[in-house]
C-alpha cells in the first residue's frame, strides 16, 4: 500500500447551512406574518390563523400529490380539475343518483384515481412527455367535468360528504376535520418518502433515472404508482373541496393546477427532480394563503398578491438553479 | 503460476447488430483474484463484449460460464443476482442522495420485524454503520456518511460507485472506464481503490483507454481486436508499445515471445 | 436567507401602502368583484373606493382570480369577516355555490348584498343592487325589431356562457323585446325563436366573440341581427362581419354601455346598447354599508339600478338616448 486512498470532502458555507430550499421558505413565512402581525390588528388571531389553514387546505392536499409528481421529475397540470371532477362525481352520485355516501365518496376517488393511473400509462408506456399529456388531461377533464355536471353547480349535498367541514373548537380557534387530515397526510407522506425503501426510490428515480434504473429499481413503476397515488390524493381533495364548499361545482380546480406547483416551487422543491420535502409544500401553500389573507385585511388589491407570489416563486426556482448549478 | 481457477469463462461469443459484426467469436477468461484489463481499439468489440459479460446484451451464439457453469443473462439483474457488479461510467450514482443511500441504493437494509418488512421500512442506522464499515475496509477517506454525493468530488463520486459494487459483488466486478475525466491524483486514488478490492479476493475486470493505469493495475491484459481476442499479454513482460502495436494490428501477438500468455 | 432579504424588500416597500389604510373604528365595507380585469368591475371598485373616501369609510377589494373562480370568493368573504368588516359587496362568480359562505358571514353579523347579479336563491343575500338585466334585453329587442321591421330577420345570438342567470335574462329579454311569443321573465332556459339560425357562447370576450360571429356566418351567410350579450362580444362580431364583407348589412344590438360600447354606437359598430350603471351599484351598496355602519339598519330586497337605451338613430315609439347623453354616463374608458 502506498498511499490510504484518502480525501477530505470540502464543503462550502453554503453546503453546510441545512438546506437552504427548507430554510428560505421557513423565513419568508415568519418574516410575512410577523409583518401582516404588526401591520393589523386582525391578522394574527388564533382565529384567522386557523382560517388560513382552512383554505390552504385544498391546495395544500393536492400539493401532496404534485409534490411526489415533481420529485419524480415530473409536472402535473390537470390536478385541480381532476379534482373537479372527482368532486363532481361525488356529489352527482350522491344526490342525483341517490348512491350512498361512501360509496359516491369512493367512486369520486377511483375516478380520480383511474385518471393518474392513465397519466402515468402514457407517461410510462407511451414515453409521452409528462408536461403534454397532464396539460391534454388538463382539457379532457375540464371538458368531461363541464359535459358531465351540464355546467350546474350541485347543491344539497348529504353530511357524509361535507364530514370535513365540521370543526373542532378550541375557543375562537377552529381547526376543521380537513385541516387534521391534510397535517396527518403530509405526516404519512413524509413517513413513507424518508423512512421507506420505495420513498427513497422515488427520490433516486427523480434524481438520476438511469443510476437508479441499473441498481435495479423498476423506475417506470415508480413512475406509474406515483401518478397514480397522486390521482388518489386528488380524489382526497375533492372529497375536502366539497367538504369545504357544500357544493359540487364545476368551475372548480382552476386556480388549483398552477397554485398547487407554485406551493411545491415555494417549498422548495426542484423541478428538476429528486430534490425537495413534503412540509415544504405544506410551508407554501400557507405562504400562498397568508398572502392572500394578508393582503385583503390590509386594504392592498389582491393584484399585488399576485406580483409578490409571483416574485418569490423565481427566487425560489433561482434558488434551486443554484444548488444544481453548483453540483 | 499454479493455475489458479478460473472464476469467468466466455467462450466463442457473436453478436451481430445487422449488418454489423460486434463479436466474431470471441474468448473470455476471467483468473480468481486477478486484474484483468481489457483494451483494444474503437470498434474492436470492447464495449459488446462487457455488455455480454454484463447481462445489458444478450449474444448470438456461444457460452457464459461462471465457476463451470453455464449461466444465462437477460438482464443486468440477472447477472448481478450471480454476483457480478459492473460500474458503468457517468451514471453510476444519484447525486442528491447521501453516499449511505447511494451505496444500498436498490437494495435497501429494511428493519427487523414483519410489519417492517411489509411496509419496507429502511434501517437508517444500520446502513450508516454497514456504510462506514465498507468504507473503512477499502480505505476510502470520507468523513461522514450523510453527506449528499454532489459534494464529493468525481474520485471520490466513482469511490462511491466502486464501493457499492465491492459490497454487493459476490464474484465479479466489471468496471468501465474507472478512471476517465479524473485527475492524476484522483485516478490514482481510484487505482489504489481496484487494488485493495483484488486484494480482498474479488476479480476485477476494468475497461480503460488510459494505457498507464493498465499497465500500472493489470495483472493480465487482454486484447481485442476485430470482434475477437487477439491475445492475453502479462504486462510485466510486454512494453507498453507492443502491446499497443497488437491492439492496432500493427504486430501480431506471436511476436510477443513469452510474455504472451493466451493466443 | 437570499429569499428573506428580497422577502423583506419587498414587503418593506408594501408597508407604505400598508398604513395608508385608515385604522379607526369607522364603516368598513368590503367588495368582491369577479375578476380583477374587466373594466365593469374596475370601474365599480373606483366608484365604490370614491363613495367609501367621501363618507369616511374603510373600504376593502378582493376579487376572484379567473371568472367562475368561486373558491377565490369564498376565501375573500372569510378573510374579510376577519378583517372585521360589517358590509359584504359581492358579484357572485357562480350564484350557487358561493351561497353558503354567504351563509356563514350574515350569520356573523355581516350585511351582504350582492351587485350586479343574483345569487340562488335570491333571498340568500339582504339586498340584490343590480340592472334590471331582462329590461335590458327588452329594450334592445324592441329597437332591433323596429328597426328591422317588414324584413325578413335571421338572428344570430352572441351569448355568456351556459347556466348564467344574467346571459339567460337579457337573451330572453332581448327575444321577448323582438316579439318572440311565449317568452317572459320567468322562462328558465335560454329560449328560441322562429327567426334565431345561429347560437354560441363567447364568455362576454371579443376574441371569442369574433370567432363565434365567423361561425355563425358559416353556418348561415344570409345573418341580419346580431343580439350580443356584452359590448366586447359586439365589437368581435363587428370584426367578423367586417372580413367577410357584411358589416353594412347587418344590425349588431347589445348590453352595457362602456365607453368603448358607446363610442362604437356612435361609430355605427353597434346600432343601439342597453346602459347600465355600474358605479350606481357601487355607490348604493356603499352608501348601505355606511347606513348599517352607522344605524344598523340593513339594505333589503332588489334595487333596479337603471338601464338607458342608447341609439344614434331614434326610432320613433321606441325611448332611447343619444350618444352625448351615453357617453356622458358611460364606464371605463
Amino acid at each position: 500500500m502506498t498511499q490510504p486512498a484518502s480525501i477530505q470532502p470540502k464543503k462550502s458555507f453554503l453546503e453546510r447551512l441545512p438546506s437552504l430550499s427548507i430554510l428560505g421558505p421557513v423565513v419568508a413565512l415568519v418574516f410575512m406574518t410577523a409583518f401582516f402581525g404588526f401591520s393589523t390588528t386582525t391578522f394574527f388571531t388564533s382565529r384567522n390563523l386557523s382560517q388560513i389553514l382552512q383554505q390552504v387546505m385544498i391546495v395544500g392536499v393536492i400539493g401532496i400529490g404534485q409534490t411526489l409528481v415533481i420529485l419524480t421529475a415530473g409536472i402535473d397540470l390537470s390536478c385541480g380539475v381532476v379534482m373537479a371532477f372527482g368532486s363532481i362525481v361525488m356529489t352527482k352520485f350522491a344526490v342525483e343518483y341517490g348512491v350512498p355516501p361512501i360509496l359516491a365518496i369512493f367512486a369520486g376517488i377511483a375516478a380520480t384515481t383511474l385518471f393518474g393511473f392513465i397519466n402515468g400509462i402514457l407517461i410510462t408506456r407511451v414515453k409521452l412527455p409528462p408536461f403534454i399529456v397532464t396539460l391534454g388531461m388538463l382539457n379532457i377533464a375540464t371538458a368531461l367535468t363541464l359535459i358531465y355536471s351540464k355546467s350546474q353547480t350541485i347543491s344539497g349535498v348529504p353530511d357524509a360528504l361535507l364530514f370535513f367541514g365540521n370543526t373542532l373548537k378550541f375557543g375562537e380557534t377552529q381547526i376543521t376535520y380537513g385541516v387534521i387530515l391534510m397535517l396527518a397526510l403530509f405526516t404519512l407522506t413524509w413517513f413513507i418518502l424518508s423512512e421507506t425503501a420505495p420513498g427513497r426510490h422515488l427520490y433516486a428515480v427523480g434524481n438520476q433515472p438511469e443510476a437508479a434504473r441499473l441498481t435495479g429499481i423498476p423506475t417506470d413503476r415508480v413512475i406509474l404508482v406515483v401518478y397514480t397515488v397522486a390521482g388518489l390524493i386528488y380524489g382526497i381533495a375533492a372529497w375536502l373541496l366539497v367538504s369545504r364548499y357544500t357544493v359540487g361545482n364545476p368551475n372548480a380546480g382552476q386556480t388549483e393546477n398552477l397554485e398547487s406547483i407554485t406551493a411545491v416551487v415555494l417549498g422548495g422543491t426542484s423541478l428538476f427532480g429528486g430534490r425537495g420535502m413534503i412540509f415544504g409544500t405544506l410551508l407554501g401553500a400557507i405562504i400562498i394563503g397568508v398572502l392572500a389573507s394578508g393582503f385583503i385585511q390590509m386594504g392592498i388589491p389582491s393584484t399585488y398578491q399576485l406580483l409578490i407570489t409571483g416574485a418569490l416563486v423565481i427566487l425560489a426556482v433561482a434558488t434551486d438553479q443554484f444548488t444544481k448549478r453548483k453540483s | 503460476m499454479n493455475n489458479p481457477k478460473i472464476v469467468m469463462q466466455a467462450k466463442n461469443i457473436s453478436k451481430r447488430y445487422g449488418q454489423v459484426t460486434a463479436l466474431d467469436g470471441a474468448d473470455f477468461e476471467l483468473l480468481d483474484g486477478e486484474i484483468l484489463a481489457v483494451i483494444g481499439d474503437n470498434g474492436a468489440g470492447k464495449s459488446s463484449l462487457i455488455k455480454v459479460l454484463s447481462g445489458a446484451t444478450i449474444p448470438d451464439s456461444g457460452e457464459i460460464m461462471l465457476d463451470g457453469k453455464t449461466v444465462h443473462f437477460h438482464s443486468p439483474i440477472d447477472a448481478r443476482r450471480q454476483g457480478i457488479e459492473t460500474v458503468y461510467q457517468d451514471l453510476a450514482v444519484a447525486p442528491a442522495m447521501t453516499i449511505a443511500e447511494n451505496l444500498f441504493l436498490g437494495r435497501e437494509i429494511l428493519r427487523p420485524g414483519f410489519l417492517s418488512k411489509f411496509f419496507r421500512l429502511i434501517d437508517k442506522k444500520k446502513m450508516l454503520q454497514e456504510a462506514n464499515r465498507h468504507m473503512q475496509d477499502l480505505k476510502i477517506g470520507i468523513r461522514s456518511m450523510q453527506q449528499s454525493v454532489e459534494t464529493l468530488s468525481g474520485g471520490q463520486r466513482q469511490g462511491v460507485a466502486v464501493a457499492r459494487s465491492a459490497a454487493f459483488a459476490r464474484h465479479v466486478i466489471i468496471l468501465d472506464e474507472p478512471t476517465a475525466a479524473l485527475g492524476v491524483k484522483e485516478g490514482n486514488m481510484v487505482l489504489e481503490l481496484i487494488r485493495n478490492i483484488r486484494d480482498k479476493g474479488l476479480p476485477v475486470i476494468i475497461i480503460s483507454h488510459n494505457m498507464p493505469h493498465v499497465f500500472e493495475i493489470a495483472d493480465r491484459i487482454h486484447i481485442q481486436r476485430l470482434g475477437r481476442r487477439a491475445g492475453v499479454v502479462d504486462p510485466k513482460k510486454v512494453s507498453m508499445s507492443d502491446t499497443v502495436a497488437v491492439m492496432t494490428g500493427a504486430k501480431q501477438p506471436a511476436d510477443l515471445g513469452d510474455g504472451l500468455l493466451i493466443a | 436567507m437570499r429569499k428573506s432579504a428580497i422577502a423583506l424588500l419587498g414587503l418593506g416597500a408594501l408597508t407604505a401602502l400598508g398604513f395608508a389604510v385608515a385604522q379607526g373604528k369607522s364603516p368598513v365595507i368590503g367588495l368582491i368583484t369577479k375578476t380583477e380585469t374587466n373594466p365593469f368591475f374596475v370601474k365599480m371598485k373606483e366608484g365604490a373606493q370614491k363613495q367609501a373616501d367621501a363618507s369616511g369609510a374603510k373600504f376593502l377589494s378582493a376579487a376572484g382570480k379567473i371568472d367562475g373562480d368561486n373558491a377565490g370568493q369564498v376565501t375573500a368573504i372569510e378573510n374579510m369577516v376577519a378583517a372585521g368588516v360589517q358590509t359584504i359587496l359581492i358579484t357572485p362568480a357562480d350564484s350557487k355555490a358561493i351561497v353558503p359562505a354567504i351563509a356563514k358571514a350574515r350569520a356573523a353579523g355581516v350585511m351582504v348584498i350582492a351587485l350586479d347579479s343574483p345569487t340562488e336563491p335570491a333571498d340568500a343575500v339582504d339586498a340584490l343592487f343590480a340592472t334590471n338585466n331582462y329590461k335590458a334585453g327588452v329594450l334592445i329587442g324592441e329597437y332591433a325589431a323596429s328597426a328591422l321591421k317588414g324584413k325578413k330577420v335571421k338572428i344570430a345570438m352572441l351569448d355568456l356562457f351556459p347556466g348564467h342567470p344574467v346571459g339567460i335574462a337579457r337573451h330572453n329579454g332581448f327575444l321577448d323585446g323582438f316579439g318572440v311569443a311565449g317568452v317572459t321573465a320567468d322562462t328558465e332556459d335560454l329560449a328560441t325563436g322562429p327567426q334565431v339560425v345561429c347560437a354560441a357562447d363567447t364568455f362576454g370576450d371579443q376574441a371569442k366573440g369574433q370567432t363565434a360571429m365567423e361561425n355563425c356566418l358559416q353556418k348561415d351567410p344570409g345573418i341580419n341581427l346580431v343580439y350580443t350579450i356584452n359590448e366586447p362580444a359586439a365589437a368581435g362580431a363587428y370584426q367578423a362581419l367586417k372580413a367577410a364583407g357584411k358589416e353594412k348589412g347587418v344590425t349588431i344590438v347589445s348590453v352595457d354601455g362602456g365607453c368603448a360600447g358607446v363610442r362604437n354606437v356612435d361609430a355605427g359598430v353597434i346600432a343601439a346598447t342597453s346602459q347600465q350603471y355600474p358605479l350606481k351599484m357601487a355607490a348604493l351598496g356603499v352608501a348601505a354599508g355606511v347606513k348599517y355602519a352607522k344605524t344598523g339598519v340593513k339594505a333589503v330586497g332588489y334595487v333596479d339600478t337603471g338601464v338607458t337605451l342608447i341609439a344614434k338613430k331614434a326610432r320613433s315609439g321606441i325611448g332611447s338616448k343619444d350618444v352625448k347623453f351615453g357617453l356622458a354616463n358611460c364606464w371605463g374608458n
